[in-house]
């Protein structure tokens, strides 16, 4: 299959993928469907973006939680102050987070990876102090903000919601991809394998490197501005909640890194784990469980699922 | 003038708090190159063990901390395995390995929900609560006792690093794994003990934060800004760099807790980070 059929065959996917989100929306009652959906939908932005630069890069971000708040209070901000339509705090948490994740990146991306790593959790932390110390957008007390009225031919605000996040997240896919198979993916696939050796063969590793920061900067931004709206009710506890950043490692590490659906894979299923476990059993012990296969998969398969399944395939097929 | 005297020796004591808990990833961040973000939590852990010695039995919260230090510095040791089994011997650190730290911190802090609930828990002894007073600066006992525990630790950590024949075999470690194996030592092993040590002094520091104040299982995530700020404004493995650095931000702290509120006191540790690292990537007593 060439790349041409293959790109048809992708586009078409996510648009048969979309119109089913939507057409899902019409036949489904149960709230509770597309509320658990929001959230796994929410945490595959999530983990999509960290791998940009996790997996195709090999510089961790430990800082996700920072730029999901960027979105989540771009939005509060915005609604506050103007209360426009959707597309417009999307489009400047998108810039926002975009323009830190340049920042962080440029700060510390020409130094030894471990001080990019340590520094987007500071400026995860010097942000929720910001945010605390914030009053127009609630401070330490939160936000409350108000559910509009369903916007087109949805029946309630949280199906609109659905379909938003189901979109983005199939941007994020889309995006992830052209970055993988592009030049721009070899590129970073060279820095992580060898960064020296990337520059001297001419790679322009700072480049690519700022891109992929921007990049994962704002999608992640991205994610968080419908967050507001999902929950009604956003403090700093909830939207720097320790548990996004973990799921933002936890998705990839375990999905696969190498690839641009080792995210998605890992996102869907510990995503419907953590919806199902969160229900069944307590909320403690499934972020217990989250920690717990996260440590787990980078001891024993640190190729992730999608690795695991790779290996399993070339052995049950040895003369391909 | 008495508030900013009094400013600065409460952040003066504060600081040399800070040393305690940042000594153990000096070590295995700094000299070892092992970026244990997991360290402030192994802290809490401390904490959490020098709670139930005290609630359970009445010990002393500082010899409670002494008792747990070989403990925790077999579990150390024990991670280090593991660390170097996994990782290190794959040349998998990087990305693996800052994960799996990651996700050990996260462990730690849900394990420590998950038993002692999200409360905060507190230790008694004969000098928490007291003051002394000297002239117009008032000094806490709870604040006084800790920096002269952490200076103590602090020094035995150093004359062990610089005196003693395993001390110097971690330092060589630190500065040339190729010349050491050359030498005919083994610098797994020595990386071991090394890193076995950082987590003992976290069981110590734990002590010290709990006589210093309530503790509950996500403090930690505080103490990460503070420490990687302290170890890289250190200039990376230098104990005496630690010091300085530890006091330098229990000051910075301590005077913007005084003079703009308390609640913006986390953000200047990630502050100093942030500049050291834009300015200073060194430090102030690296060498490269």
């Amino acid at each position: 299959m060439g790349g041409a059929t293959r790109g048809l065959v992708f586009w078409s996917a996510l648009g048969l993928i979309l119109l089913l989100g939507v057409l899902a929306t019409k036949t489904f009652e149960n709230a509770f469907f597309f509320f658990a959906g929001y959230a796994i939908l929410q945490a595959t932005i999530m983990a999509v973006a960290w791998n940009i630069l996790g997996g195709f890069t090999g510089y961790v971000n430990f800082g996700s939680a920072g730029f999901f708040a960027i979105g989540a209070y771009t939005s509060i901000a915005l609604v506050k102050a103007l209360d426009p339509p959707m597309i417009v705090p999307l489009l400047v948490a998108a810039l926002i987070g975009g323009l830190v994740g340049l920042g962080t990146g440029y700060l510390t991306l020409r130094l030894r990876g471990v001080y990019f790593a340590i520094a987007t959790l500071a400026m995860a932390i010097v942000f929720e102090t910001f945010v605390n110390n914030w009053a127009y957008v609630g401070a330490a007390t939160g936000a409350y903000i108000l559910t509009p009225e369903a916007p087109f031919f949805f029946d309630s605000y949280i199906e609109f919601l659905f379909a938003l996040i189901l979109f983005l997240a199939l941007m994020a896919i889309a995006i992830a991809r052209y970055l993988k198979i592009s030049r721009i993916g070899q590129g970073l696939a060279a820095i992580r394998d060898d960064e020296i050796a990337a520059e001297c063969a001419g790679v322009p590793t700072l480049r690519l490197k700022l891109v992929s920061t921007s990049t994962m900067g704002a999608l992640m931004a991205v994610a968080g501005v419908p967050y507001p709206f999902f929950v009604t009710y956003v403090d700093p506890l909830s939207a720097f909640n320790l548990v996004i950043a973990v799921n933002a490692i936890a998705m990839p590490m375990i999905g696969g890194t190498a690839t641009w659906y080792g995210p998605v894979v890992g996102a869907l299923l510990l995503g419907s784990i953590q919806e199902v476990a969160t229900v069944t059993i307590s909320s403690e012990i499934n972020v217990l469980i989250v920690g717990v296969l996260l440590v787990v998969f980078i001891m024993v398969a640190p190729q992730g699922i999608v690795g695991l399944i790779q290996d399993l395939w070339r052995r049950l097929r040895p003369h391909d | 003038m008495e508030l900013l005297l009094n400013a600065i020796v409460s952040g003066l004591l504060l600081g040399g708090f800070y040393a305690a808990v940042t000594l153990g990833l000096t070590i295995s961040f700094g000299q070892l190159d092992i970026v244990n973000i997991a360290h402030p939590a192994f802290v809490i852990v401390g904490s959490y063990v020098t709670y139930m010695l005290n609630s359970a039995m009445g010990v002393d919260p500082i010899l409670s901390g002494v008792i747990f230090a070989p403990v925790f510095f077999v579990v150390g040791a024990a991670i280090y395995r593991v660390y170097y089994a996994s990782f290190e011997r794959t040349g998998q650190e990087a990305l693996s390995g800052l994960a799996f730290f990651f996700g050990l911190m996260f462990i730690i802090e849900v394990l420590l929900i998950i038993i002692y609930g999200v409360d905060y828990r507190l230790v008694g002894a004969p000098y928490i609560g007291a003051t002394w007073q000297l002239g117009p600066i008032i000094v806490p006992l709870r604040m006084l006792v800790p920096f002269v525990v952490a200076l103590a630790m602090t020094a035995c950590v150093y004359l062990y690093l610089s005196r003693t024949f395993a001390g110097r075999a971690i330092l060589a470690v630190s500065q040339d794994r190729l010349a050491l194996r050359l030498m005919g030592a083994d610098p797994i092993k020595v990386k071991q003990v090394a890193f076995g040590l950082s987590i003992a002094t976290a069981a110590l520091a734990g002590a010290l934060l709990i006589v210093i104040g309530p503790v509950e299982p996500s403090m930690n995530r505080l103490y990460i800004g503070r420490v990687f700020a302290i170890v890289v404004l250190g200039g990376m493995g230098s104990i005496g760099g630690t010091l300085v650095a530890a006091l330098i931000l229990g000051v910075a702290e301590s005077l913007v807790a005084t003079f703009y509120g308390p609640s913006w006191a986390p953000a200047v540790a990630f502050g100093i980070l942030l500049l050291t690292l834009a300015l200073r990537p060194q430090g102030l007593f690296g060498r490269y």
